[in-house]
């Protein structure tokens, strides 16, 4: 457990020591996205009745921001300690997988709760909120981050160089968040992209963190959990064969 | 028990075949050198025996441990410097410390790593960041680290490469003091003079083979004797003096030679030989016989 807690520890003070850039950033950018396209579609877009756009806008852009600063955080950590090399320090204690497999996710996770609290506290004031459902909240944004914290550590283990990981992030993931119900609702789409959709599971991240906070949604909470827990699932064990196997590590 | 047993390894880069079938015993408390020209295969067996390569076939055990099933038990008795020089650079040397002690499960270390700071003359630079330091001092900190659970068994690899006389002086200093206390010392170098005073035992390796194992004694001892060098003023060399010769070359022309010599009383007779034959000397060596001979025979395949 101490080598679990220490590099959970060093994973956390990594980010926090270059904060103005993995933090205050990515809050920044939000307010923009909410700032421009609050302004642009305030009374064009009704999504659901008595939720301003302005304020369905805020629970998908707090969660776009945990979920792409979450995979960022353990995606960058690892393909930097592989291009420096002192992913050594790492490979050589006696690590266990479980042990490397949970201080990655946890600290991508706390990065991408920190930054999501962030931008939730600063947007908040431009629109009305309520928050009917809390622990659907807490269950999805919690989730969503780790979700995307063991993506981003499969993808640091899969890239080789810094080009491959920007494209991952510029063809799956940016795309991804941003087809996924952060400024509409997927109701608004024609037939076609509603039903691509329903298969990207951060729709559903994303889709159920905002029922928490209106009670209203695309699809059932339950469902969008289900989805969202067997995704998880299936990372966590493509994960954990990796780190076992060695794979792009332990040559 | 050995500190590390080395069984059957082999080890494919393709059609390169990096360690080729390399049995060794290195038991506990010695101090072993593993020699050999740039890829030899040493950095791949280090590497196989610190888990960061797996081997394609064989075994490896630290302290009985495999390195690859219990790869926890051997990986937490098993301090290893790369020879490359890595750093993070989010963070001071203290901290570099803390941290690779809290990975091996050591916490509160602080005393053993004012200790080792202390032993590497890191101290005043134990609050500095990591990215600040000179690459000799980056080598030292890779050194702490590798020390910070104090391991049975220390694996170095090329680490003095590159650095100045002061640090080299610093580390064998410490560890041989730390093999003195009964760890168990595994180096590679390039510099056999430091193998020489060094190691109890040595395996040399060539195209990933060992082609040579044996104490350091033994091996220095293979080459017979010593050379005598000669320069003459005036005169050759005596007719029955020429089969001593090392280097057939010298015999072309030229007035220097070199001599082989066995034991000291030939060279009382050898220096009447070219007297008598009414010659003159007008320059004189004897050159004891060190690793890095038996080092370039044994690579040039020769006996």
């Amino acid at each position: 457990m101490i080598g679990f807690q220490t590099l959970l520890y060093k994973e956390v003070l990594r980010f926090w020591k270059v904060s103005a850039q993995t933090i205050t950033a990515p809050i920044l950018t939000a307010i923009l996205y909410l700032v421009i396209f609050g302004h642009a579609l305030e009374d064009r877009v009704q999504v659901y009745p008595g939720v301003s756009y302005v304020a369905f806008l805020v629970p998908g852009l707090v969660m776009m921001s945990v979920l792409q600063n979450a995979f960022a955080n353990s995606s960058s950590s690892l393909i930097q300690s592989k291009i420096t090399g002192n992913l050594v320090f790492i490979l050589l204690p006696p690590l266990s997988h479980w042990e490397m497999l949970g201080a990655y996710v946890l600290a991508a996770t706390v990065r991408g709760l920190a930054v999501g609290t962030g931008v939730l506290v600063v947007t908040v004031w431009f629109a009305k909120m309520s928050a009917v459902a809390p622990w659907w909240i807490l269950i999805f944004s919690f989730a969503g981050a780790a979700i995307m914290g063991t993506l981003g550590l499969i993808v640091g283990i899969w890239a080789e160089k810094f080009d491959q990981l920007a494209t991952a992030q510029n063809f799956i993931i940016m795309p991804a968040t941003f087809l996924s119900g952060v400024f509409y609702s997927i109701h608004s789409l024609p037939g076609f992209w509603k039903a691509v959709s329903h298969f990207n599971p951060l729709f559903y991240m994303i889709d159920g963190f905002r029922y928490g906070f209106f009670g209203q949604s695309d699809v059932d909470p339950l469902q969008s959990f289900a989805v969202v827990a067997a995704f998880f699932i299936i990372l966590m064990t493509l994960a954990l064969r990796m780190l076992k196997s060695g794979y792009k590590l332990r040559h | 028990m050995a500190a590390i047993q080395i069984t059957n390894v082999e080890k494919r880069y393709k059609a390169l075949r990096a360690l080729d079938g390399v049995s060794l015993t290195i038991e506990e408390g010695e101090f072993f050198g593993l020699l050999g020209p740039n890829g030899a295969g040493k950095t791949t067996l280090i590497s196989i025996i610190a888990g960061l390569n797996r081997a394609d076939a064989g075994t490896v055990t630290v302290n009985g441990y495999d390195v690859v099933n219990q790869y926890r038990e051997a990986r937490s008795r098993l301090g290893v410097v790369p020879q490359e020089l890595v750093f993070d650079p989010f963070f001071t040397v203290r901290e570099t410390l803390r941290m690779q002690s809290g990975y091996f499960g050591v916490k509160n270390n602080d005393a053993w790593i004012d200790e080792v700071m202390h032993h590497l003359d890191l101290t005043n630079k134990a609050d500095t960041n990591m990215r600040a330091l000179s690459g000799g001092m980056k080598r030292r900190v890779l050194v702490a680290q590798a020390l910070v659970h104090k391991p049975p068994v220390i694996v170095l690899d090329e680490p003095t490469a590159g650095v100045d006389v002061e640090l080299r002086q610093t580390l064998w200093k410490f560890v041989a003091r730390l093999n003195r206390e009964g760890h168990t010392v595994v180096l590679t170098t390039h510099y056999l003079e430091e193998a020489q005073a060094l190691c109890n035992r040595i395996a040399m390796l060539k195209g990933g083979k060992v082609v040579a194992l044996d104490s350091t004694q033994a091996l220095i001892r293979r080459i017979s004797g010593s050379q005598l060098i000669v320069e003459l003023a005036s005169g050759s060399l005596p007719e029955k003096l020429k089969s001593l010769v090392s280097h057939p070359e010298e015999l072309a022309g030229g007035n220097k030679f070199t001599l082989r010599v066995n034991e000291y009383p030939e060279v009382e007779e050898i220096l009447r030989a070219i007297r008598e034959n009414g010659a003159t000397i007008t320059d004189m060596n004897l050159k004891q016989a060190d690793l890095e001979d038996v080092f370039l025979q044994i690579m040039e395949g020769e006996k």
